[in-house]
């Protein structure tokens, strides 16, 4: 796996809530467009970890990391990192699909507008794009001024996708995406996600043990914030090195 | 037995709950009755638009036009005061703070809504009236400015609590939705935090200005009682509420001044009445907008 190029280098990572800890000793590297799922049962710290590649947990108050993370090179958890460019290169779609309750064109016009994108034909022409891209364009072609809470669940999560397109990122994390939808709209997020990775590096958490092995090319295993193994899903699906991983794909806990 | 029990409380309930729909009834019929054989005597439209208000010469004067419009002008006067202080803090308190200061200042402003307001009124008289009279070289403190202060300062906690109950139900998806974009703290707030608190915000603005017009006791106090239409916020004037407060003791029962006080307090039943519908009606739309959103 050392023939690919490294997006995110994770280094000695520890992150804490307060006096307990969410992630111990986390190191990792993670490829660039390749996909690279982040599966374990339930508060093992999935989100915490993900939220961290775009300082999503700043918000969180009393909290404190330990470690680096690597972007491209640069450590992003340090105090000189401009946040507001880290998250226009690294975006995000949510668990719950969050359009803001504006219609279908601010949601996605959002992004460059608060950037101090001024130019309207720009932002229209990147508006189209990333519907397009997010394959939600057909749907909703003729209808860019309704409000976006008319779209259905599915409809509502492309429309977060495409938000994150147009701002252009390099990378996109998902936070169990689809947690909230029924199989179609899953099925559709799936292949959405597929395609996109020809652009863009993907990190996804996800519940489901068959989303991660349909969509990733590499996955890691965390266990009570700690990373138990990782490797490409191939590997780790087929043959798991660690017991402990070979217990939670079999069922028998999570 | 069980059934009877259960019954039993079922029927105190049901009391509890009708006693304030007949207190309702009751002050809305009597409010109407009491008030309406004025306009036997005095058109309605006199009442309303009538210039003079002299209820006690001979012969008497019952234009209400003073009153009315010294009931306005404080309060949107009011108005100038308590939307800047209520919305600022409100903002503040819920997306600036940190949790300490949040938990001293929310009960602040708490115990800021419970003071009397007669305490409020002491105040203005005592403490700002003199200033006032003193900062704009006036004959007297006693002002429509100094009562707009005064009840722009009260009903600030009423806005202040309406609208972080707005912010806080703006669902958090929202503002970590703006952020992941690159968007900064204060171009969430301004351009999704506050626009989906929108309607919450405006009830707010309109139960404090409800609050504002039926107020009483403060007015009466600092707004020095004199019934001419204003002509500019440093002059005394006589609001409505204060004008039945003053009165309603000096008045024979069953008499036309009596009545023209009913008259009176029919109309500020009926502008809070107005208000309120207005509120309801927004809280309403915005629950089932929101609704969908979250
Ligand atoms: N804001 C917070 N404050 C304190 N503890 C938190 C906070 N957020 C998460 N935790 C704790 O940190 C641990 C990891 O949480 P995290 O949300 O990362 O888990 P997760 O793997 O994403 O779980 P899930 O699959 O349920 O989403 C959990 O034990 C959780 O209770
Ligand atoms: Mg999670």
């Amino acid at each position: 796996m050392d023939k690919h190029e490294v997006q995110i280098r994770v280094s000695n990572l520890n992150f804490f809530y307060g006096k307990t800890c969410a992630l111990k000793n986390i190191n990792m590297d993670i490829y660039k467009k390749k996909i690279t799922a982040i599966i374990g049962p339930s508060g093992c710290g999935k989100s915490t970890l993900i939220r961290l590649f775009n300082r999503m947990n700043d918000l969180v108050l009393n909290s404190r990391v330990e470690g680096h993370i690597y972007i491209d090179g640069e450590d992003i958890l340090s105090a000189k990192t401009d946040v507001v460019e880290l998250r226009r290169k690294v975006g995000m779609v949510f668990q719950k699909p969050n359009p803001f309750p504006k219609s279908i064109y601010r949601n996605i016009s959002y992004g460059l507008e608060v950037n101090n994108v001024k130019n309207k034909k720009y932002i229209e022409e990147k508006v189209i794009d990333s519907l397009k891209n997010s394959a939600l364009w057909e749907e909703v072609k003729d209808r860019l001024n309704e409000s976006a809470l008319m779209l259905s669940g599915g409809q509502q999560q492309r429309l977060c996708i495409a938000r994150c397109l147009a701002v252009e990122p390099e990378v996109i994390l998902f936070d169990e995406p689809c947690a909230s939808l029924d199989p179609i709209s899953t099925r559709k997020i799936e292949e959405l996600i597929t395609e996109l990775k020809k652009q863009y590096t993907i990190v996804i958490v996800t519940h489901n043990m068959q989303q991660a092995a349909r969509v990733s090319d590499y996955t890691a295993f965390l266990y009570l914030g700690e990373l138990v193994e990782y490797g490409t899903t191939e590997k780790l699906f087929t043959v798991p090195e660690n017991p402990k991983t070979e217990e939670y794909l079999s069922g028998k806990f999570g | 037995m069980q059934k009877i029990k259960e019954n039993i409380y079922r029927y105190i309930f049901a009391v509890l709950a009708f006693a304030s729909i007949i207190f309702l009834v009751g002050i809305t019929i009597t409010l109407f009755k009491e008030g309406m054989p004025l306009f036997k005597e005095i058109p309605f439209k006199n009442f309303i638009f009538g210039r003079d208000w002299y209820p006690t010469y001979d012969p008497p004067d019952y234009g209400a036009l003073p009153l009315i419009s010294a009931s306005v002008f404080v309060t949107l006067g009011a108005l100038f005061v308590c939307i800047p202080l209520g919305i600022g803090s409100a903002l503040y308190i819920n997306e600036i703070a940190g949790y300490k200061q949040k938990s001293i200042l929310k009960p602040l402003i708490e115990i800021l809504a419970g003071i009397p307001s007669v305490v409020y009124g002491f105040f203005g008289m005592v403490i700002v009236a003199p200033f006032v009279q003193k900062i704009f070289n006036l004959p007297t403190g006693l002002t429509a400015f100094t009562g707009s202060l005064i009840l722009g300062i009260m009903a600030t906690p009423t806005v202040t609590s309406l609208t972080e109950d707005a912010l806080s139900f703006v669902p958090n998806s929202f503002r970590e939705a703006s952020m992941a974009v690159g968007a900064n703290r204060w171009q969430t707030l301004v351009k999704v935090v506050i626009p989906a608190a929108g309607s919450g915000i405006s009830t707010a603005v309109i139960l404090g200005i409800s609050r504002a017009i039926g107020e009483t006791m403060t007015v009466l106090m600092v707004t020095g009682g004199s019934a001419v239409i204003p002509k500019s916020f440093f002059q005394p004037v006589r609001p409505m509420t204060a004008t039945i407060a003053a009165e309603m003791g000096e008045t024979v029962v069953g008499s036309l001044h009596y009545h023209s006080l009913f008259a009176i307090g029919l109309i500020l039943f009926v502008i809070t009445l107005f208000f309120n519908i207005i509120a309801e009606f927004i809280i309403s739309r915005y629950r089932l907008k929101l609704g969908a959103g979250r």
